[in-house]
């Protein structure tokens, strides 16, 4: 099997994953009906995606496994996801700017992968592109919204910026396995997303009022399986049914 | 096997969607492909979003009505490229789209998508443009909930896509 690519595709579909079932939690609990339908038609869109690059990842894998093999018994330290999905959901505004950063992120890297000469991974960014068009919309609006909003909103939006801007610098970090899969016309070439990203994230901040704290250590071991400790507690929520009762199917 | 093909787009025009049943899968523009051979029909299909919980279910039903029909060995293949566009949306699929209240997607995809999907979207019941987006997602990924500020009425919008 070619372990490269597996693994650059179980790097995608993990924060896809992770990111759905942080929104799929918001399901029931949204500030408002429609925000709450918003962010559950995310998750799915995010869910979808995911299952895409699982079960091309199980495909490449050869071993008969399938895609739910890989979203329900992996471990944490198998999982190569970012750290910023995995940080809890907090208030409304933490969402929002947690969003921001990751649509930010993920709409520039699949306009790079839908150049991949890898067809299926083109095909799959180009289908989940369109999708992430309308997510990077959403919250995009609401970072101004909340930003440029009312005392209150302003000063949640900013503390959950000064949060999780430590987790923002692992997006674009540069690893060997993304140098393999740029040499073999597979990758993106994440210094090109981060450019692109560099000027969004400007744009939007500059138009809500809002600032980068000054002095942050950012924070980096997502794509090596080194996870923060709120991972191990998604998975044991996410993966009950499929440990308990294994093979269990609708 | 006598059926031509043209039969089986006839037959498939009966499987509605499942979210939106006045509309056939063939109206929406999932199916891309119809293929005899000796070993039985291959029908190509394409999800309209990645996460669409309907496919599966749109399968089955695609297998069952084509076997009621006589066919044996139906198979269904899923592909992703190209990708679906609300482009591939039959007239008469936009017709019954605005006859069930739902506002069809205006304009071309690809334009709308760079230049803001969200201005000047009519009301399917008076006409009226003047509208307001309440949410950018509806009770499906593929609409939009908009409010007609000419008759009160909320409404859905099937977004470009």
């Amino acid at each position: 099997m070619d372990r490269s690519l597996f693994n650059y595709l179980l790097r995608l579909a993990d924060d896809s994953l992770i990111l759905g079932q942080r929104l799929g939690e918001w399901c029931g609990h949204g500030p408002a009906l429609e925000i709450d339908m918003a962010m559950t038609n995310i998750s799915l869109d995010l869910f979808g995606q995911s299952r895409s690059l699982y079960q091309y990842a199980a495909q490449i894998q050869g071993e008969g496994k399938t895609e739910d093999d890989l979203a329900f018994l992996r471990d944490s330290w198998d999982f190569y996801n970012c750290l910023l999905v995995e940080q809890p959901n907090g208030d409304f505004a933490q969402t929002v700017a947690r969003q921001f950063f990751f649509d930010a992120y993920q709409f520039m890297l699949y306009t790079e992968l839908k150049k991949s000469d890898n067809d299926q991974l083109a095909a799959i960014a180009a289908k989940s592109l369109k999708e992430t068009a309308y997510h990077l919309r959403f919250s995009r609006e609401w970072m101004k919204r909340l930003g440029d909003g009312t005392e209150e909103s302003h000063t949640r939006l900013q503390d959950a910026v000064d949060k999780l801007w430590r987790f923002t610098a692992e997006l674009c970090q540069m690893t060997p396995l993304d140098e393999e899969m740029i040499e073999k016309g597979i990758g993106a070439d994440l210094n090109v997303v981060r450019k692109e990203w560099d000027k969004e994230v400007d744009k939007i901040l500059t138009e809500a009022r809002l600032k980068l704290p000054e002095k942050t250590v950012m924070q980096y071991g997502g794509r090596n399986g080194v996870h923060t400790e709120h991972h191990g507690f998604i998975l044991t929520d996410m993966q009950y049914l499929q440990r308990t009762y294994p093979g269990l199917e609708w | 096997m006598v059926t031509a093909t043209k039969d089986i787009w006839a037959i498939l025009k009966t499987v509605p969607d499942p979210e939106i049943p006045n509309l056939s899968v063939v109206d929406l523009g999932i199916i891309r492909d119809i293929e005899e051979n000796d070993d039985g029909l291959i029908v190509t299909i394409t999800p309209t979003y990645s996460g669409c919980p309907a496919m599966d279910m749109i399968e089955v039903n695609i297998k069952a009505v084509l076997e009621d029909s006589g066919y044996k060995d139906v198979k269904v293949n899923t592909v992703l490229s190209p990708a679906w566009s609300t482009d591939w949306i039959s007239d008469e699929g936009l017709k019954k789209l605005k006859e069930s209240g739902i506002t069809p997607p205006q304009g071309k995809a690809d334009k709308r998508i760079l230049q803001g999907d969200f201005d000047g979207i009519p009301c399917p019941l008076c006409e009226s443009t003047n509208t307001e987006m309440i949410s950018q997602f509806g009770s499906t990924a593929c609409k939009a909930l908009f409010r007609c500020k000419n008759c009160g009425e909320p409404f859905d919008y099937f977004k470009c896509h």
